[in-house]
């Protein structure tokens, strides 16, 4: 592809006209990590690959340091000071957003992709009223003017199920509980109509009834609109409830992918049976719980083979020297494992 | 809102808000007037009000001075030099036999003004260079802090007087001496503001929503760190009334025969064995102001912190 063809698909991206032949996001082959020039370079997240189509919504699950939180924020262009792309490719809508300029970025970020952040309380500004703060986004991508972008907001607090919405838009952040706010950053977020949604742990903060509507909340918004998700979060019931599609992450890369209720169903890797068995499942109440021994490996020094050989049951002599790479186990499925057919039956 | 103002002591007014209406949720979303527990109104806060009524009536006395005061400040009257506080005079009369008390009166105008205009040129060029140092970081907050530093290494008071000194005695050399010293200090606040506030998710959500640096850092970040450079600031004048007076008393602030506590404190002096009353009333006068600003900017610092609004 040239340069010329690059500019042209970021007008087109930009304008909000997406080739329909190529995935909507498409992750490629993208590993981050720390220590540039001199330093030696640690790997946090390593050749992970995914896309995710327009109006689809995935699901990112892992443990803490998995680095699924990362993948996401380089999405977004919100990696942290010392965290660096190392190589790899984000595409949106075919266009490289690693190569796009800041400028071009902004544009899209708010229209196009948007992002509702963990903790609704810090993300919202305490000193500006809820509704100016929706507008904000309207009146900057949209070109609304002050009246009508309140206007707007007023809508989007409507559909995110804010009761009494015209009053509630007077409101300060701290007037209103966890479960209002993350529905304001909700608001907020689709205010523009973005393609493609990113949520970091958005329900995380929240309690589970309050969790459970804004999950319900997100699924429909995204069904009404065609609106592409990217959810990421440590809990496998709320993938279970939001996502169609799961990929699962450990120490830094992706071991596992596929519909989710599939991958829930009968899990391809050692990792997310290792997930589903831990955690309780409220249909089988008798079901004994089995915790995953050991602990992740440190970022540092991972050895060459599998990072999850030392807690797996599966283990082989060829998974402590190979990696083993995330292939295809069934239509649709993919996995990283050498041992993936000896693992049982479905859970 | 259905916001009551809670006595003392009483934790939240809660309202049982209209239910959640999504369809398919059970109603569980409550929006709770939040602002009565944690915002107890300013007029029970009773070090902002005490510095509120002292500040206030200290600049009511200097606005309204040619009306309070009995006598003509610059008014001598040779004959009735050294007069001890009587029913015409009293807070007694000077050397030259001007009122004692009209000069006090007078003398807050000159010190208050000064003070209060002395702090304006510092507190904008300070938080203007200070927020953007902490914002944008690189070779443009190195630079401003390293002078930041350099300035640092001396005493305020130092400082003042040696600039006074250079630039030569008067109003307008003291405002320059002032600004050039005292800016630091909002920069280095403000720099320390920005470098937490930047890193705000708020922050990060409407730079990630494409706002530019401009719109949010006059929109998103300044309502939120102003607080503290306000605050600094009223000890500021603080510490700006005390170098003005200091000033007066070298002879080096405001030219005589102007009434200023400063010069007042210094013509009293030599008679503070006979008529003490001279030197002290205008050093109570300046003790008094700086009591009053501190307990305001004390009282500002509780009401405005953002801790409170968590």
């Amino acid at each position: 592809m040239t340069i010329t063809d690059l500019s042209s698909d970021a007008d087109t991206a930009a304008r909000g006209v997406i080739d329909p032949s190529v995935p909507l996001l498409s992750v490629q082959d993208l590993t981050l990590g720390t220590g540039t020039g001199g330093r030696r370079p640690v790997p946090i997240v390593e050749g992970v690959s995914f896309d995710v189509a327009a109006g689809e919504r995935t699901g990112i699950v892992g443990e803490s340091g998995s680095g699924k939180s990362l993948t996401l924020r380089a999405i977004a262009g919100l990696l942290p000071g010392g965290v660096q792309v190392q190589s790899g490719r984000i595409s949106y809508g075919g266009t490289d957003l690693l190569t796009m300029s800041a400028r071009r970025r902004r544009e899209l970020m708010g229209p196009e992709i948007a992002m509702v952040f963990q903790e609704p309380m810090t993300a919202l500004n305490p000193v500006m009223r809820v509704g100016d703060q929706i507008a904000e986004g309207p009146r900057r991508h949209l070109g609304l003017g002050r009246k009508e972008a309140l206007d707007l907001a007023v809508q989007m607090m409507a559909r995110t199920g804010i009761p009494d919405p015209a009053r509630r838009a007077r409101a300060y952040p701290h007037e209103l509980s966890g479960g209002l706010r993350q529905r304001i950053m909700i608001a907020m977020a689709v205010s523009c109509g973005p393609k493609l949604l990113l949520c970091d742990e958005p329900t995380t903060a929240l309690d589970v009834t309050v969790q459970l509507q804004v999950l319900k909340l997100l699924e429909r918004l995204c069904a009404d609109t065609g609106t592409a998700l990217v959810f990421v979060t440590h809990d496998l019931a709320v993938v279970n409830q939001t996502c169609s599609d799961v990929d699962v992450m450990y120490a830094g890369h992706i071991v596992e992918s596929g519909p989710v209720a599939e991958v829930f169903r009968a899990p391809k890797h050692p990792y997310t049976r290792g997930l589903l068995e831990s955690a309780p499942d409220f249909d089988r109440p008798d079901r004994e719980l089995v915790p995953i021994p050991g602990f992740p490996p440190n970022v540092a020094d991972r050895g060459p083979g599998c990072p999850f050989a030392p807690r797996c049951g599966y283990v082989t002599d060829h998974c402590w020297t190979a990696m083993p790479p995330l292939a295809a186990v069934a239509p649709g499925r993919l996995a990283a494992c050498f041992e993936t057919d000896r693992l049982g039956d479905p859970l | 809102m259905t916001t009551t103002p809670a006595p003392p002591g009483v934790e939240v007014t809660e309202t049982e808000a209209e239910v959640g209406t999504t369809p398919g949720s059970p109603p569980v979303d409550t929006a709770r007037p939040v602002r009565s527990r944690t915002l107890k109104p300013w007029y029970r806060n009773g070090t902002l009000v005490v510095g509120l009524v002292i500040t206030g009536a200290l600049i009511l006395i200097a606005v309204f001075a040619p009306l309070l005061a009995p006598y003509d400040p610059l008014q001598q009257n040779l004959q009735q030099a050294l007069q001890d506080p009587s029913s015409a005079h009293w807070l007694g009369t000077d050397k030259y036999g001007r009122d004692v008390l009209s000069r006090l009166i007078w003398g807050a105008r000159v010190d208050l003004r000064i003070g209060f205009l002395a702090v304006l040129i510092p507190f904008v060029v300070g938080t203007v260079v200070g927020a953007l140092a902490g914002y944008f970081g690189g070779w443009f907050d190195t630079v401003v802090m390293r002078v930041v530093d350099v300035f640092f290494a001396f005493p305020f008071y130092v400082l003042v007087i040696v600039l006074v000194f250079v630039l030569g005695a008067g109003e307008s050399s003291i405002y320059l001496a002032i600004a050039a010293v005292s800016w630091v200090a909002y920069a280095k606040i403000m720099r320390g503001e920005l470098l937490v506030a930047k890193k705000q998710d708020y922050v990060v959500a409407a730079r990630l929503g494409g706002m530019s640096h401009g719109r949010i850092l006059l929109k998103h970040i300044a309502p939120n760190v102003m607080s503290q450079a306000l605050i600094y600031a009223m000890s500021d004048i603080v510490m700006d009334i005390m170098a003005i007076v200091t000033l007066g008393y070298l002879g080096l602030g405001i030219a005589p025969p102007t009434a200023e506590w400063g010069s007042m404190i210094l013509d009293g002096q030599e008679f503070i064995t006979t008529q003490w009353l001279q030197a002290t009333i205008p050093g109570l006068a300046v003790v008094v102001t700086s009591l009053g600003l501190s307990l305001l900017g004390d009282g500002l610092s509780d009401h405005l912190s953002p801790e409170r609004r968590k």
